[in-house]
This record gives C-alpha cells, structure tokens and sequence, in this order.
C-alpha cells in the first residue's frame, strides 16, 4: 500500500509542478522567452491569500480570487514593463536576464514587505480525508482537491486554445509572428493575455502548494518554480499536455526517489533526469522538432 | 488618385539602407509588378506597407490613409492583405484553420462562409485537403493556401511576394493564372517577382529595382520589348 500512497503523493506534487509549468510553457511557446520570474508569482500569490485571510479577515474563496486577479495584474505588469521594450533586442540573453532580475526584484520586495522568517500558512482548502481499504490508504483533501484542479485547468486550457479565437491567436502567434500580424492579430495583446493566464494559474498553484507544505518564505517559489521550468523542457517546452505530462512525471519521480533511494538526492534526481531526457530527446516527451526551412 | 501611393520611402535595417527613396503608384484595378534580382529589397517594400517593418522616412498612402502610423494588426480590416515570401501558412494549423485566420478580424459568419466556398471554388484542391495540416501540403497547394488565406479577409489590394518561388514550371502557369483571375474579379494586385518574364506577361505596369532603387518603370508590355531589361531580366 505504501507504493499506491507514495504514487498518489506524487501525482499531487505533480499537479502542482504542472499547474506551474503550463505557465512556463504558455509564455514560451507564444512569447519565445523564459520567464523565469514566473516560480516567485506563484510565491506572491501564496501571500496574497496569507494576509487577505490573516489581516484583512477576507473570506478564503476571496482571498484567493483577490489573490488571482492580483497576479493576473502582476504578469501583465511585469511582461509590460520589463520584457515588452526588449522584444526587438538584438539577444535573446537580455530578456533572459531581465526575467532573472524580475525574479530577485520580486523576492526582495516580499523580503522587504513580509520578513525572512517562515510564515505558516493557512488552513484555506477545507475537505474532509477520504479513507479506503479499511484505513489502509487515507487520500487528504488537498490532495483530492489538487489533482483536480489541475485535470480542469488543463481541460478548460486545451478548450481555451482550440475552440475560441484569441485560442487561435495564441496558436497563430507562437507558430509565426509576422504571419499572424498579416492576419490581422494584435501581437502584444496575445502576449499579455498569455502571461494573464499563466500569473493567475500561478496564483493558484501558490495556494495549492502552501496548502499541501504550509510554509511560506519570499523564496517559497523559486525552487518550485525551477522544477517545473524541468518538467515543462521534460514534456516538451512549448507543449500544453507536455507541461501536464512532464509536471506530474516530475512529481512522481521526486516522491519516489524520496522515498526508495535517498530524501537528500532526491532534487538531484529530478535534474538528473532533465539531462537525460535532454540528451536522449533533446526537444522533450512532446516537443515538436522544428525544421528550420532554408 | 492612386489606391496606393508610396512616397520617398527609405527603410534600413540597423545602420545598413535597404530601400533608398522610392516613390511609386498602384492605381485601382492595375496588377504591378516590382521586378529585380535578389537583395534589391522587394521584400522589404511589402513589408513596410504592411507594417511588419518600420520606414526611417517617407509615406505609403492607401485609399487616403497614412499606413505608416497604423500598427500592422489594423491594416489588414482596411482591405489590404499581404501573401508573404516562402507562403508562411500555420503549418501546424489544419487547411481550414489557416483559411479561418485570413478571415481573423471579420465578424459576420455567413459573410465568412461565402467567403471559403468561393475560395474553395477557386482551389478545389484546397477543399479536397481542408481538413489535412498545412504543413504536410506540397509547394504548390501551399502557395494556394496562402493566397485563399489573403482572400479570406476579402482585400480590394492584395501584396503577393514571390508567389512563383520554388514551384515546377506547370504550377507557376497555374499560380500566374490564378493571379490573373483574383485581379479579373477586381481586386488590386501589387505583384513582387524575381521571375520578371511572367510577372510582365500579367502586368499592367512594372517597376525595376536595383539596390533599393527604381531604375527603370513604365508598361508591362514596353519593358518586356526593351533591351536593357532584356538582357538583365529575360535572359535574352
């Protein structure tokens, strides 16, 4: 039994690194850059919904749409003020950079606004424990609620991105810029609804994750954040279902080298198999081989 | 007065000058052809009226409006669709899709509707193939596809570049016809050939460029017969 609990441990961690990595995986595939500052909107997210609930006394389902809505505002800030003047540089290396010091910018500030000790989270997620199998397998409700949220997320993603028109955009945008222009679609607006979604899916995947490991410090995100940057180059960076696939593969094999190898190696583990996946299939589980036409 | 009306247009690309002052005219219902070897910036001129590229100076006047203050997104609704170098259809996009992206920003869907059955009727093999993916389509059906795309958005001018590049000889007769029938059903063509001897052959008026300069303009049919273009263009 203690394998199908370690299994279902993973998935939900998994869930998590998805949620986040769908992100990562959107603004790459439509905006061609890293945003590497994306694991430290999933922390600000995190202390949105800390204080509305612990100082403003807001309600929890409020505090986390505050907490939403507030990253939304964040992402699209961010893409605006810090990455959209660099689009026409001549390096890609310079937005890179940019995303790597928006990412310091925003750990300083909640530093600076929260403190550096540990805050422990709030209880925010309340469903009982499911029992099965005469105890033997107790499932928690975050852990129920996470999976969940991940499997709707990504169904409404996929919906979004195949069945509605600024859907289409994305798609016509990340295949071909200048193609998708002539057709008539506002680059820049895409853009920023790209990384609109990905900021308020980071806010969620913020409570998700101080949900199931309460503790929150301004640099809560950054190590979930650089994992799920793996899973999304695991699953195919540029990919919806390689960012799930990756995400919850990700998950399961941290728990399980936690578990069966050694709790010290296991972040080790997971960048071992980055590498590995790298060299074996360099563009990822589902990622597209693009032919450079000549 | 001119549909569209390029003037003193320089362009550059870093420090180095693409387009060096050019001024020209494409009157309503005329098919242009700008004609010249490569790197004499063809290219570049379709894609500043467009928007894709910002000019250092000068104006691209169409029906009345300065383009180059419009951001290229807008142009497209004001009835100027642009078919790119190399066709840049979504490869990944099924036929059909691609043809729903050339229709982006009109809203009426009967309208829109009319608009791919008379596309399919001018391609029937692009509604053979519509629900195939782009990107597995040959040369030439591409080149189709990328044209029923421009139709898509119902253009009264329509920019085609290079439509003959890379296609057999028997496909390049079909695609000049095709062009030659966009423009009998009255719209505007402003054509960019390397392939000078069809583009004359379905032009009304040419312009010749060399090293982002015009050198030489005038009738379709006067500049296939004169001996300079002759020699530099026709091979003869």
């Amino acid at each position: 039994m203690s394998f199908i609990s370690y299994l279902k441990d993973g998935i939900s961690l998994g869930s998590i690194y998805a949620i986040i990595a769908l992100g990562y995986t959107m603004v790459y595939g439509i905006a061609k850059m890293l945003n590497f500052a994306h694991g430290d909107v999933i922390m600000v997210g995190a202390f949105v919904i800390l204080a509305a609930i612990t100082k403003a006394g807001l309600s929890p389902l409020l505090s986390i749409i505050l907490a939403v809505v507030l990253c939304t505002v964040l992402g699209i800030t961010i893409e605006m003020v810090a990455y959209r003047p660099l689009r026409k540089a001549s390096s890609n290396l310079a937005v890179l950079i940019t995303a790597i010091g928006v990412s310091y910018l925003l750990q300083n500030v909640a530093l600076l606004v929260f403190g550096a000790d540990a805050k422990s989270f709030v209880t925010v997620i309340n469903v009982p424990t499911l029992v099965l199998f005469d105890g033997q397998l107790t499932i928690k409700g975050i852990t129920i609620v996470t999976i969940a949220a991940c499997i709707i997320i990504m169904c409404g993603l996929t919906l979004f991105v195949n069945k509605t028109k600024p859907g289409h955009a994305m798609k016509a945008v990340s295949e071909d810029r200048d193609a998708a222009q002539l057709m008539g679609v506002n680059v820049n607006s895409t853009i920023s609804l790209t990384f609109a979604i990905g900021s308020g899916l980071a806010a969620i995947a913020g409570l998700l994750l101080c949900s199931a490991y309460p503790t929150l410090t301004p640099y809560t995100g950054a190590m979930p954040g650089i994992k799920a940057f793996v899973a999304a180059v695991f699953g195919g960076i540029g990919s919806i279902p390689g960012a799930m696939i990756g995400g919850i593969l990700l998950g399961v094999i941290e728990i399980f080298g936690k578990a069966y190898i050694s709790s010290q190696v296991a972040d080790a583990i997971v960048f071992a198999v980055l590498i590995i996946v790298l060299l074996v299939k360099p563009t990822g589980l589902f990622g597209k081989n693009v032919q450079e036409k000549v | 007065m001119a549909m569209l009306e390029i003037k003193d247009l320089e362009v550059f690309y870093g420090v180095i000058q693409a387009i060096k002052g050019i001024s020209f005219k494409v009157n309503e219902g005329e098919v242009v052809a700008l004609i010249g070897a490569n790197g004499a910036g063809k290219t570049t001129i379709l894609q500043t009226i467009t928007g894709l590229l910002s000019p250092k100076k000068g104006n691209i006047i169409f029906e009345g409006q300065e383009l180059t203050k419009i951001p290229a997104h807008k142009i497209v609704s004001l009835g100027m669709a642009h078919v790119p170098e190399g066709r840049r259809v979504f490869a990944q996009f099924t036929v059909y899709q691609n043809l729903l992206m050339g229709a982006y920003t009109r809203k009426d869907k009967n309208e829109i509707e009319a608009s791919l059955a008379a596309v399919y009727k001018r391609f029937p093999r692009l509604e053979e193939r519509k629900n195939q993916i782009a990107g597995t389509l040959s040369g030439g059906e591409q080149q189709m596809l990328a044209m029923g795309r421009a139709l898509m958005s119902k253009p009264r001018i329509i920019l085609m570049d290079e439509p003959s590049m890379g296609l057999s000889p028997i496909l390049v007769n079909e695609i000049f016809d095709i062009i030659q029938s966009v423009s009998a059903s009255g719209t505007t063509v402003l054509l960019v050939e390397q392939n000078a001897k069809k583009a004359l052959s379905i032009a009304d008026r040419a312009y010749v460029l060399e090293t982002g300069k015009i050198v030489q303009e005038g009738k379709a049919e006067a500049l296939l017969n004169d001996d300079s273009i002759k020699k530099a263009y026709l091979g003869e």
